[in-house]
């Protein structure tokens, strides 16, 4: 009962990651219907910039909590400039194009950063500085860390927040109209191409927030630590019902709830099809996602 | 390639073009020979290649189901034979039992694949079909120590990630391929041989490919993937169509896939991961989905470009360029590979060799 319980807790705090990053491609796939297979690389790079800014400002002696800001800050400016550059470059020309198309791209695109990364970066595992304490902190059977707490909120208020902006803003309207009806939300008078790219900023953003958590949380960044991470919170997405954003956020949590809560049943190497073996479940029986709405189907 | 086509329009001219690529193809291997066996093994690489962008281009480009984890297939024919014919059990079964089972074997697991994800469409069938190809991957890394609930007992039947080592050879009846040939004072090598064996079954698929194409089967796959529903309004068991792409997808891949292991002596997990999936896709894809022509072209440039890029990006290269060595050639390698694949899409969004009637 006692590891359930931490396991659970353990699961929210990965599965809160899993659906900051899920966001990203949800958003994306719902005005595009394009899978983003470069988010995972955008969240990579969120990692390595956060980490390499908090070095450089503690090196100068900059206080953890100011160091660990100014580089959440840089890390998000960092991903929404090559999440704008990648929208603009690899998928506007492709908008028109055969369905296939543009994710060969994203393929392409992906491939590319991780090489950019080890050229910029280096191949080497870097080390995260404990810039929020990682002492372990007991509630009675739970163990958590501050770090870990901080991540909780932090993905909670944050999408918390970007519901809002969908649902309460003129931004938000013009993004649902904009996935709704590309035409004719450009008839009425949207700027089309700048939802787009805001988009792509804010589903960036949230994936260098996400980098920096997992970089901070597992204490070290790597030019290839997006791809798994990516996989899973697309596999989030799916389940969850892709294009929905509380699809994304649900399925998120899920999956990271299951792949954890799961470990205590089955070996640590299964875990990862432990998570494919859930998505294909839920899929058989909810093939539009967990929280998806049916789409009629067009002829 | 307006001129080209214009050229191949008579018949004779088609047969002429046919019997120069003939005589091409024989020397191809010698060619690669003489500048190195290793060479010889690309293009042996490729062949498979061809043979894997054919499986595959049936699931994703004729009958328009988006398929992200073919390798699993490919992976099983290739577990097929190396657990079949190696030391590893000290099972030695010939090429003619262990082919067509692998072939077989693969066809069933994609029709495993297939049931559960029929109702699936579009982007939720991709990610299906990427969860499945993972998953045969993990269990062939986790599949060294298989243990009963009930027992600590535990069997290994992959090897884990170490991989199988010491696999057969194609054997015909007593004569090794893996001795040479010598044949009227010419020296064939193993690989060589293996080259015209691989040759001989990508030939074979291109005619059953194509022939299966345009038949009955090939246009009900074509209409699903133009329309779902008007396919069903006209009488079509969509169903089965689509269970019968998965499975012959899975068919050709698992015969690549024993093939690639009668070659190469050595399989392991690592070489059935995603991204060969996604490159088998991308072969499809930036060729011109459906057109067989547009894919055999896609397969060459794919798997042919980063080799030759690594020979030419060398060290050495960039040594005498800029006198220094600028960028790692791997690095390199992966960064024109990776550059290209994004001009080519951005220029020919339907491929470089799309089928002429799609326009």
């Amino acid at each position: 009962m006692d590891v359930l319980l931490q396991q659970i807790v353990n699961g929210l705090v990965v599965g809160s990651v899993y659906a900051l990053v899920a966001l990203g491609y949800t958003m994306v796939y719902g005005i595009l219907q394009l899978i983003n297979f470069a988010h995972g690389e955008i969240v990579m790079i969120g990692g390595l910039t956060s980490l390499f800014a908090a070095k450089g400002l503690l090196a100068m002696g900059a206080p953890p909590l100011l160091a660990l800001l100014v580089a959440i800050l840089a890390a998000m400016i960092a991903c929404a400039i090559v999440g704008v550059l990648i929208e603009r470059i690899a998928y506007r020309p492709l908008r028109n194009a055969p369905r296939l198309a543009p994710l060969i791209t994203a393929i392409g695109v992906s491939i590319l950063l991780q090489q950019l990364a080890i050229l910029v970066f280096g191949r080497n595992y870097f080390s995260f500085p404990e810039l929020i304490s990682k002492a372990p902190i007991v509630f009675g059977p739970i163990t958590v860390t501050l770090n870990e707490i901080v991540i909780l909120l932090t993905s909670f208020g944050l999408m918390a927040a970007l519901l809002w902006l969908v649902h309460n803003t003129k931004v938000g309207t013009a993004m649902r109209a904009t996935a709704e009806n590309q035409k004719v939300a450009g008839l009425m008078g949207i700027d089309i191409n700048k939802i787009i790219a805001i988009t792509f900023a804010i589903g960036s953003g949230l994936g260098a927030i996400a980098g920096v958590m997992v970089a901070s949380n597992y204490g070290q960044a790597h030019y290839y630590m997006g791809f798994m991470l990516g996989l899973k919170a697309f596999t989030a997405a799916v389940m969850g019902g892709i294009g929905n954003l509380w699809g994304a956020m649900v399925g998120g949590l899920i999956l990271g709830l299951v792949e954890n809560v799961g470990l205590i049943f089955v070996r640590g190497d299964y875990k990862d099809i432990f998570a494919f073996v859930v998505l294909v479940l839920v899929l058989i029986f909810r093939p539009q996602g967990l929280v998806g709405e049916r789409v009629a189907e067009r002829a | 390639m307006a001129g080209m086509t214009g050229i191949l329009q008579t018949k004779r001219n088609q047969m002429i073009a046919l019997a120069v690529l003939g005589v091409l193809l024989f020397i191809l291997p010698f060619a690669a020979g003489a500048l190195g066996q290793a060479w010889v093994r690309i293009l042996n690489i490729t062949l498979l290649y061809v043979m894997l962008a054919l499986g595959l281009n049936v699931v994703v480009g004729v009958a328009g189901l988006l398929d992200l984890g073919y390798v699993a297939f490919y992976a099983v024919g290739a577990y097929t034979w190396s657990l079949l014919a190696s030391a590893h059990f000290d099972l030695h079964y010939p090429f003619w039992i262990l082919l067509p089972l692998g072939a077989f074997l693969a066809a069933l697991a994609g029709l495993l694949l297939g049931t559960p994800v029929l109702k699936l469409r579009g982007d939720y069938l991709a990610i299906v079909t990427l969860g499945f190809g993972e998953i045969v991957r993990i269990l062939m890394n986790n599949f060294d120590k298989v243990g009963l609930p009930w027992s600590d007992e535990t069997y290994n039947i992959t090897n884990g990630p170490r991989g199988i080592t010491g696999i057969d050879g194609l054997n015909f009846f007593g004569f090794k391929i893996s001795k040479g040939l010598e044949l009227f004072g010419l020296q064939i090598t193993p690989l060589q041989l293996y080259y015209f064996v691989f040759l001989a079954f990508t030939i074979l698929s291109i005619i059953g490919v194509s022939r299966l194409q345009h038949s009955r089967i090939g246009r009900a796959w074509q209409a699903l993937r133009e329309d779902e529903i008007a396919a069903k309004a006209m009488g079509i068991n969509t169903r089965n169509v689509k269970l019968a792409a998965f499975a012959f997808g899975a068919l050709t891949g698992g015969l690549a896939g024993g093939l690639f292991a009668s070659m190469q002596g050595f399989v392991s997990p690592e070489s059935f991961g995603l991204l060969e999936s996604v490159m088998i896709l991308a072969m499809v894809v930036l060729g011109g989905m459906g057109h067989i022509p547009g894919v055999i072209l896609g397969a060459v440039l794919l798997s042919a470009m980063p080799e030759v890029i690594r020979y030419a990006a060398d060290e050495n290269m960039q040594q005498k360029i800029f006198g220094i060595v600028l960028i790692a050639p791997e690095v390199l390698r992966n960064l024109i590979f990776s550059l290209a694949m994004i001009l080519i899409m951005l220029f020919k969004p339907a491929g470089l060799w799309p089928s002429p009637e799609k326009k």
